[in-house]
């Protein structure tokens, strides 16, 4: 079947078994193999993308089931001016060690902040109970996000603010 | 907050990892991950059977599907010898099966195709015919009369694969005959399995032209690996290169050499092109290597006040249809021995009998140093069922019991010299953290008003660090570690060690103990491993080993790159030899601190400016070989409050003090002791592989077999001791896998002591809300 899939902002189309899995369609036709497979019943969610901007466990997503959708991966979290606030906070609180769900937790965690910019502790374990670390037993984890989402209110305050004083200037 | 890798003199510092960049980019890569032109793929089929005959397969309809290129049965393996592979416990395995299966989900036929779709397609059409034979599935039951003998290629026609002892039963026996108090237990330890978040998978890439197998595989021992491959196979080792690139996780299930490795192997080399085989997260659970499964009785004798006086163990292993654990050669049950734990016995003696049953092979050491989860498990709950039984508290009992620091280097009754602890000041430091004393009052408030609290305390040691070649090898290979250290003109370094992380952060913990001995930072030190063709041989990254060997041999192996470094700088300095100090960053002239040269500076001078007569570069290798084991240990302390209603054990704090002699780098330390306590908790709750009568895996998968969410799992609470082993060239003892060996009592002694006013003594792990509200109902505590 042809599907067209915008993925990480480029279009892409390309011919496809039916049965073909989301994850195995980013892994092995497309090559980007940040996307993890790490069980078969959807429990641990290393396979965890966005599709149209919602979290999804892209091994119980079949590719065709995509078509006409923007799919983001780990591998669009970097932007130009540098890593997302996500990546860093995991680097600097250590919340990975073999990094086989990092790529899962961040794309999970991203979509949670999304929602929620300012989660409590209690929600960002809830908002990540989908995805299973089997190293860090999720402390450092749980401190990255919170560290993420105050650093990106921080960023997202500043911006409201030039915004708001650019508007000011040109009045 | 982690401070940069550029930090100067890094040891012991808090430095973030130099491997996380090209993990948070979703750049790691794994095995399954690489692509190779012309690859094919391999998928296995398994028997639906614990136990069966084998009386035809049929391949025909297979071997013609679609995209198929390669049909492998046990007969055609035999062909080439190879239907049979030896384990790294001397016991031999079926690759393939032929004339019999003996586990449910046994490796039966392997089909190579274009895709992993066509493979998995193909195999739905081999036809196997199988005559069902009783299951044995408990091992207390496999050593019968009555029970079939399961492997009747053996000459031994039993079902006994081993007894193994430790101590002295005289000397056990006259204590015991004396002693005022005896205890008695049965404790289970279940059969669990470390489930790392990548399953085990190969690539297998045979080039005709140069004669030459790469060989990608998720090992945690790619030397005895690649050994082991060309003893079996007859290729030539310098002929194997073993790869295992980024490991997502191991625990230990990556130790074993698997039969879809052997298949996609014997696949390359028939179709000359590269065979890809990676397992489903089913197959992981049901064949590959499992932990535990220790079925144990113990008796302690000890005086009226508690203080104790002797151990009795007796042991049945249930290894299942192979004996596939990856235990030293000459240590059949482990180090089981180190049973007699943090307390001064005065006689002890330990008992092992393995067993073959129709479940899957193993058991290999989960996040474990060879079974001391096992004893450390089995001597914590031993001591909480003496104190209950003298009616002293459990951490008064332990007090009166350790080891005391004066008593070190300390030569157990089993055998061991303990080389350096202080148990008695690790649990005050537990017990003052915590508010015991705080706790034990709210406690007997609570009980007062009908609820249940319990406080449980788990003061273990560990023996890690194989080992002491003299003791300690596999299937003949002597366990020493290496390391191998290039200093480069401009002062970067590559170094390359034996061992091979799977998430423990060897770049930046290596790079650290390099860095300090030759005065850079972390940033200018490259660490490499899991590549046989560069690396020096060593045995691999389990057991804890890798510090209290590697880490040794890093260490000593820098000291050897700066005995040359000395040599160059007396050169730059113009001064002898003996006129030259080392302040860890710089040499300098005695009595001329102005007058000083950089390791960088003696870096470029070994390529550009030698002395007369010198061997030009600056480079060196160390293989180390510890004289002792090192002995970490900890008091971890678990509170929990249960449900009436429900069952429920709710862990309302968790603090983990431990001593794992010094410390490289305390965040990565933390983030071990986290993950571990993690894993330990998942045990003492969540896990158990169990069998129905007819051998059937009833926990095949991760919907089944439960691994915590953040939402299941505590918070936390950390602290250290240091007593540092006198042995080791760093003083550090290893520290990845004690809390998974110290935390299960922890949490089973807290939900016996809320239990005990009820009489409870045990239970059982694991501790799901069904069995404790089971207790509950039966004690008439909820309806």
């Amino acid at each position: 079947m042809k599907i067209t899939v915008r993925v990480n902002g480029s279009v892409c189309e390309q011919d496809v078994e039916p049965r073909t899995l989301l994850a195995y369609f980013l892994r092995e036709t497309l090559g980007l193999t940040g996307t993890h497979v790490g069980c078969d019943t959807t429990n641990c969610g290393a396979c965890t993308v966005l599709l149209d901007g919602r979290p999804v466990k892209s091994c119980t997503v079949l590719a065709v089931q995509a078509d006409g959708c923007e799919v983001t991966t780990v591998e669009a979290l970097e932007q130009k001016s540098g890593l997302h606030p996500l990546q860093q906070a995991f680097w600097d609180e250590h919340g990975l060690q073999c990094g086989y769900c990092t790529p899962g937790m961040l794309m999970a965690a991203s979509a949670l902040l999304a929602e929620n910019p300012d989660p409590t502790e209690e929600e960002i374990r809830f908002g990540l109970s989908g995805n299973i670390c089997r190293c860090t037993g999720y402390v450092n984890i749980v401190k990255a996000v919170q560290n993420a989402a105050a650093k990106m209110r921080a960023d997202e305050a500043k911006s409201n603010e030039e915004v708001a004083v650019s508007g000011a200037t040109s009045e | 907050m982690a401070l940069h890798p550029s930090e100067a003199r890094p040891f012991g510092k808090s430095i973030t990892r130099k491997e996380d960049p090209r993990f948070i980019r979703g750049k790691g890569r794994y095995v399954d991950d690489i692509v190779l032109p012309g690859m094919l793929h391999m998928a296995l089929l398994r028997s639906p059977y614990a136990h069966a005959v084998l009386k035809h397969i049929d391949t025909c309809a297979a071997q013609g599907a679609p995209g198929v290129k390669l049909v492998l049965t046990g007969e055609d393996l035999a062909k080439l010898n190879l239907a049979w592979m030896p384990t790294l416990a001397g016991d031999n395995q079926m690759v393939l099966a032929t004339g019999k299966v003996l586990f449910q989900y046994q490796e039966v036929a392997a089909v190579v195709a274009q895709t992993r779709a066509q493979a998995e397609d193909a195999l739905q059409l081999i036809a196997v015919e199988y005559d069902a034979l009783p299951a044995v599935v408990d091992p207390f039951y496999a050593t019968t009369p009555e029970a079939p003998i399961l492997r009747d290629d053996r000459e031994q026609k039993t079902n006994s694969i081993f007894h193994w002892e430790a101590g002295d039963r005289d000397a056990t026996e006259n204590v015991f005959a004396d002693a005022p108090v005896i205890v008695s237990q049965d404790v289970r330890f279940p059969r669990v399995h470390p489930s790392p978040l990548e399953p085990c998978g190969c690539i297998a890439d045979y080039n005709s032209a140069t004669s030459k197998l790469t060989w990608y595989v998720t090992s945690q021992a790619p030397h005895a690996h690649r050994t082991v491959l060309s003893l079996v196979s007859g290729l030539p080792e310098h002929q194997i290169h073993v790869i295992s690139p980024d490991i997502g996780g191991g625990f230990g299930n990556k130790v074993p050499v698997y039969p879809g490795y052997v298949c996609a192997i014997v696949a390359s080399l028939s179709l000359g092109v590269p065979v890809k085989w990676i397992e489903t997260r089913t197959e992981n659970i049901s064949s590959t290597g499992f932990a535990r499964d220790y079925h144990m009785h113990v008796d302690v004798a000890a005086e009226e006040d508690g203080k104790v006086l002797g151990l009795r163990v007796k042991t049945v292993a249930d290894h299942g249809a192979f004996d596939a654990a990856a235990d030293p050669t000459k240590f059949p049950a482990g180090l089981f021995s180190i049973v007699t734990g943090s307390y001064n016995f005065k006689a002890a003696f330990v008992e092992v009998d393995g067993v073959y049953t129709n479940k899957a092979p193993g058991g290999v050491a989960y996040r474990c140093s060879f079974r001391v989860t096992e004893a450390s498990y089995l001597i914590e709950r031993a001591m909480d069922v003496l104190a209950q039984k003298v009616g002293v508290d459990a951490a008064e009992l332990r007090l009166r019991n350790f080891i005391q620091k004066e008593q070190f280097p300390y030569l157990s009754p089993t055998g061991w010299t303990y080389d350096s602890g202080d148990y008695a000041t690790t649990l005050q430091k537990a017990l003052e953290l915590i508010g015991y004393d705080e706790l034990r009052k709210e406690q007997a408030e609570k009980r007062a008003r009908g609820e249940l609290m319990g406080i449980g305390i788990s003061t273990f040691t560990e023996i890690v660090g194989a080992g002491p070649s003299h003791t300690f090898d596999i299937m003949g290979i002597k366990m020493f570690d290496s390391a191998q250290i290039r200093v480069h003109p401009t002062g970067k370094v590559i170094a390359r060690l034996g061992v091979r992380h799977q998430g423990q952060g060897h770049e930046t913990t290596f790079a650290q103990i390099i860095a300090e001995e030759l005065g850079l930072t972390a940033d200018d030190v490259l660490i490499e491993e899991g590549d046989t063709d560069t690396a020096p041989y060593g045995l691999g990254t389990y057991a804890s080993r890798s510090t209290p060997t590697a880490g040794g041999a890093a260490a000593l192996c820098g000291r050897r790159v700066r005995e040359k470094a000395k040599k160059l700088a007396a050169h730059l300095l113009e001064v002898g030899e003996d006129d030259v100090t080392w302040d860890g960053e710089k040499f300098s002239a005695a009595g001329l601190p102005a007058k000083a040269v950089t390791m960088k500076d003696v870096a470029f001078a070994a390529y550009t400016n030698l002395p007369e007569g010198m061997e030009p570069g600056l480079e060196a290798t160390y293989y180390y070989d510890p004289p002792n084991l090192t002995f970490p240990n900890g008091a971890y302390i678990a509170v929990v409050d249960i449900d009436k209603g429900t069952g429920a054990v709710s862990v309302r704090r968790f603090l983990a003090v431990d001593d794992c002699g010094r410390v490289i780098n305390p965040m990565i330390v933390e983030g071990q002791i986290h993950g571990g306590l993690t894993e330990g908790f998942a045990i003492a709750f969540m896990q158990d592989i169990p069998y129905d009568e007819d051998g059937n895996c009833l926990a095949p998968n991760w919907m089944d077999y439960l691994v915590p969410t953040a939402l299941d799992t505590p918070r936390w609470e950390t602290a250290r001791t240091e007593t540092p082993s006198p042995h080791h060239p760093i003083g550090a003892k290893g520290v990845g896998e004690s809390p998974n060996v110290g935390s299960p009592a922890a949490f089973v002694n807290a939900v016996v002591d809320a239990l005990s006013p009820l009489g409870v003594t045990h239970m059982d792990m694991p501790l799901s809300p069904w069995k404790v509200w089971q207790v509950l109902r039966e004690h008439g505590v909820t309806e």
